[in-house]
């Protein structure tokens, strides 16, 4: 088995890296250890890779994995007193950053490398301005007069296209977007000229036509001043869209190396391979059930001494197990830390069980569409905002969350309902579920106005309609047991007789989302996020409803276990006859689960038509700019495919735009535009817009 | 921020009708009035008529609306009449008083914020090491130790090294400045240490809170040196809640003082509130709560402006 010395000696990686300046950046064999309570958790295990510069190299892997604790260690940001860096190396610029005294490193940061955080909202502080949070990097690194640094301030935040700079600059943090502050963020980083950019998860915080132009602006700044940038992401679709290199990590090591075009053409590693399947596919019609990666990834406390994805791998052998593999070139000059990539090479990843077979479509369902399960008519949900107490009896202000939504929902299918955040979406699901009053308009539940129903009748309907939450951290009552919490709904509606009835029903529940009946002592904490997502699942299920409002069920879980959930869904829908209403805002997502699919925009509906249909020949000129905005995991395809990025953010929901709302952002929007707002027409057979152009 | 200080002004208002009014109606339900305390104590024998006699002098035989609303009149105009006990005017009896109440309060407010913000401050950033140790037994010692108990010490120390006792009266600032602080210091230390303990205990866990925020991370990727990250973008985002206890303790200190007033042998706000309501002194105990009740919404006013002033979010509401 080569060491990793002797695999950068191969040939094929010496070709790879042929013709290329030395490295910017080169992390060999980085360890890093965190001292805890409860022992050392080995956070980064022998982690080497090169960025040179100009280049856009790409960190994936899940939460947990080690990918942003090793950019942090980059810039030394770990903490103190927990965090150890072990051994290795860092060498920037020919030296090692590992040895530099506090205050030279300190003269790095900022400088030489900066860094762009995940949250825009958290990241810049709130009390300063924003013109002086700009140019304290060039005040701490340069000698420079007040005037200039100003200068360069506005200068900045042209380059990172920030409307109106001047009175930009003596703002706060808080007048701004979370895509503007984003753009702050990056001016920052780029104050002093850096050879190097670290960006940690720089985009997912952002709705996705807001992550399009961000990534675009990084990518143009990279190639025009010559930056080299990391970009830490769990988004393969992102890495497919922009980066040149991608280095593949699983818990706390790297698992395979590639340029980009490689890991999506031939991906080796099975646990690459996995995640490259397990998201579903924007630009194909869905295809069966998602590949999933069964399991979880191992505690790194006491990770397992063979290969780490050894438990979860379709592949794996007694070897794996055994012994540790090493990271070893292939023939197409890709790393990969795998026994069988060569057999994965020769005989395909469907060969091992890693990806399903091609064209294993799921039978399409029959959905009898005479009568409609749930109706909204003209649904309105308007929320007053004015503050209660106002001295010159100021206007009133109205947020208009839902307005004007007409839907039918059948029995049995599964309505995919998308949209950027404040588009309403949510609002619609709330007001279904009537923990929202609904203003206007009507909602029918098996052809009953829920407005007239009496009490009685309303428990009813609400027993028959449930909901799972998108966070599953906090929408699990941290204080009781699993089995509580799944039980509870049934004590309140009286649906078992006794406890022990109650018990045997949720241990009957957990064992059909695919947990065992021991967890029902267990508490929330104990348990993953995957699996907390399955007990809401399972509480929504207890009182056997019909109808389903899944509000962003999986956006808040990696890929992998993304994918468990979402073919969970399905098969629950199948056995158990559901009808979902499944509200997210990853398109891809929408299209492998939903049967329609409703657009939204600012409160009204823009589209709405089957799933292939609106996927396929989008008509509404928003539908058309979110398809363009979501990059495709697929390197090859994404760099031919032409990208319009969709301009401007969306208004503000207190001051709509006048006529149709999307008209100050649509690229073809004329003065009729702005005179009406467009009713919802049927364009094509069951494909309806709400646009006048068409 | 012009509207937003008026709102804040207007507010004060409806507060201080509901505390006059509740102070009011509270005082006429406790048993036993001014009269028979001044009459039959020491159980001398008062005839009825006497007493009733004097109800009516005081005006305590009116119905409580009407009571109420002489009384209240004579705030609004500047009146808030005189004590029921030595039938002075309250204001004056309270002013008196009030310039030494107020002058212990601002030196104590001093000396725990000279004290404890470069305390917290340390603690928070060699936290869990002996500085932090130290420090943390400094401030939980000054929570534990009671003012007036400390105050006895220092009295006492003073006594036997010093040959110093407690004056019996009180010089004003205006009059001699040495002489009065000379007097006061004693008593604002002994209150300022229980003071800088709560602050320097808030000001440790909120400066330790905000130093694990997003916007610290991005100053010291920024390069920043690490004493600029912490006074810069540490401390005015740490200091809002510290602030708010400072304000609230100050507040406390005008009316609060009574032991440690004893102990000093000095005449403030705090031996007055014991007095009036001993006696059972209404206009005094009204006038008296209002004053708490004043200072604590003024402070509460400045702490609010003081928010505003230090954080833009809430300026641009």
């Amino acid at each position: 088995m080569p060491t990793l010395v002797e695999a950068r000696a191969h040939p094929a990686f010496r070709e790879a890296s042929k013709g290329r300046e030395a490295p910017l950046l080169s992390v060999q064999d980085l360890h890093l250890h965190f001292v805890t309570s409860r022992g050392v958790v080995r956070a980064v295990e022998g982690i080497s890779y090169e960025v040179h510069p100009g280049e856009m190299v790409a960190i994936v892997g899940e939460s947990g994995c080690g990918k942003s604790v090793s950019a942090l260690s980059i810039m030394r940001l770990l903490p103190k007193l927990t965090a150890r860096i072990v051994s290795g190396k860092i060498m920037f610029n020919g030296r090692n950053l590992l040895d530099l005294s506090d205050s030279e490193m300190r003269s790095v940061r900022g400088k030489d490398i900066s860094m762009i955080f995940q949250e825009p909202m958290t990241s810049l502080n709130p009390v300063l301005k924003i013109g002086f949070q700009l140019t304290e990097a060039l005040y701490m690194h340069q000698q420079i007069s007040k005037t200039a640094a100003r200068e360069r301030a506005l200068e900045l935040l042209k380059m990172v296209g920030i409307p109106d700079p001047e009175r930009r600059l003596d703002q706060y943090p808080h007048q701004f977007s979370g895509g503007m502050r984003q753009r702050v963020m990056i001016a920052i980083g780029l104050a002093c000229n850096p050879k190097l950019i670290i960006a940690d998860e720089p985009t997912t915080a952002l709705d996705v036509t807001i992550q399009a132009q961000i990534l675009k602006l990084m990518k143009d700044l990279s190639r025009d001043l010559g930056i080299a940038m990391i970009v830490i992401t769990h988004n393969l679709g992102i890495v497919a869209r922009y980066a040149d290199r991608v280095n593949v990590m699983y818990a706390a090591k790297m698992v395979e190396q590639a340029d980009a075009e490689s890991i999506f053409s031939t991906p080796r590693h099975p646990y690459t391979i996995g995640l490259l399947r397990s998201v579903p596919r924007l630009d194909r019609p869905r295809e069966g059930k998602l590949a999933t990666i069964e399991g979880l990834p191992p505690n790194l406390l006491s990770p397992p001494s063979g290969c780490r994805f050894a438990d979860r791998c379709k592949a794996a052998i007694d070897t794996c197990r055994a012994s540790d593999p090493q990271l070893r070139p292939m023939d197409e000059g890709q790393l990969v830390r795998c026994f069988r990539a060569e057999e994965i090479a020769e005989r395909g990843p469907e060969a091992f069980g890693l990806a399903p077979p091609h064209g294993e479509a799921r039978s399409a369902k029959t959905i009898d569409r005479s009568k409609p399960l749930l109706k909204l008519d003209r649904l309105e949900t308007f929320f007053d905002v004015s503050s209660g107490f106002s001295l010159f009896g100021s206007e009133k202000s109205i947020v208009k969350a839902v307005n004007d939504v007409s839907l039918d929902i059948y029995q049995g299918e599964t309505l995919g309902l998308v949209g950027e955040s404040g588009c309403g979406k949510t609002t619609v699901g709330r007001t279904i579920l009537q923990l929202e009053k609904a203003t206007g308009g009507t909602i029918r539940y098996r052809e009953k106005d829920l407005a007239q129903l009496s009490s009685d009748e309303m428990k009813k309907v609400r027993r028959d309609i449930q909901v799972i939450f998108q966070d599953p951290f906090s929408s699990l009552n941290p204080r009781m047991t699993i089995g509580q919490i799944i039980a509870e709904p049934m004590l309140v509606y009286k649906l078992q007789p006794n406890r022990k009835a109650a018990r045997e029903r949720v241990s009957d529940l957990l064992t059909t989302v695919g947990l065992y009946p021991y967890m029902a002592d267990r508490y929330p904490h104990e348990l993953s996020g995957g699996q907390r997502q399955r007990v809401g699942i399972a509480r929504a299920l207890a009182l056997e409803p019909s109808f389903i409002v899944c509000d962003e069920p999986v956006s808040a879980l990696d890929v992998s276990i993304q994918a468990q959930v979402i073919n969970l869904l399905e098969e629950l829908q199948e056995r158990l006859g559901l009808t979902y209403l499944f509200i997210a805002h990853d398109l891809a997502v929408v299209r492998h689960i939903s049967d329609r699919v409703a657009v939204m925009y600012l409160g009204r509906m823009m589209e709405l038509a089957d799933r292939d249909e609106l996927y396929d020949n989008p008509l509404h000129p928003y539908t058309k700019a979110l398809l363009d905005a979501v990059p495709v995991p697929d390197a090859r395809l994404e760099r031919e495919r032409d990208h319009r990025i969709l301009g401007g953010e969306v208004p503000s929901p207190l001051r709509p735009p006048q006529g149709c709302v999307f008209s100050t952002r649509c690229p073809l929007a004329s003065k009729e535009c702005r005179q009406e707002v467009p009713p919802l027409r049927e364009i094509r057979p069951n494909h309806y817009a709400a646009c006048i152009k068409l | 921020m012009l509207a937003y200080t008026i709102r804040r002004i207007l507010l004060m208002v409806p507060t201080l009708l509901g505390v006059a009014i509740l102070v009011f109606l509270m005082l006429r339900l406790m048993p036993g009035d001014i009269v028979e305390t001044m009459l039959r104590e020491g159980g001398g024998n008062v005839p009825a008529h006497v007493i009733e006699q004097e109800r009516v002098r005081l005006g305590l035989d009116k119905p409580i609306h009407i009571q109420f609303i002489s009384w209240f009149g004579g705030i609004l105009q500047g009146d808030f009449g005189a004590s029921m006990w030595t039938g002075k005017p309250v204001l004056h009896e309270i002013g008196s008083r009030l310039e030494l109440s107020l002058q212990i309060a601002l030196m104590a407010t001093f000396l725990a914020v000279l004290i404890a913000l470069p305390l917290g401050t340390l603690a928070a950033i060699f936290k869990n090491t002996i500085v932090d140790h130290v420090i943390r037994v400094i401030s939980i010692a000054g929570l534990a130790i009671p003012s007036f108990w400390l105050g006895m010490v220092i009295i006492l120390l003073l006594l036997t090294f010093y040959g110093w006792i407690p004056p019996l009266t009180f010089t004003s600032f205006f009059e001699d400045p040495w002489r009065n602080l000379s007097q006061l210091i004693w008593p604002a230390m002994a209150v300022g240490y229980r003071y800088s303990a709560v602050a320097t205990r808030m000001a440790r866990s909120s400066i330790l809170e905000v130093m694990q925020e997003d916007y610290i991370r991005t100053a010291r990727a920024k390069g920043v040196y690490e004493r600029l990250v912490v006074a810069r973008h540490g401390m005015r985002n740490a200091l809002l809640p510290v602030i708010t206890v400072i304000g609230l303790e100050f507040a406390f200190l005008i009316g609060g003082l009574v032991v440690t007033e004893q102990v000093f042998n000095l005449n403030g706000i705090g031996r007055l509130f014991v007095q009036a309501t001993t006696r059972g002194d209404y206009t005094m105990i009204q006038g008296l709560v209002l004053l708490v009740a004043v200072t604590f919404i003024m402070v509460n006013f400045l702490i609010d402006m003081l928010y505003a002033a230090l954080d833009p979010r809430i300026r641009y509401k």
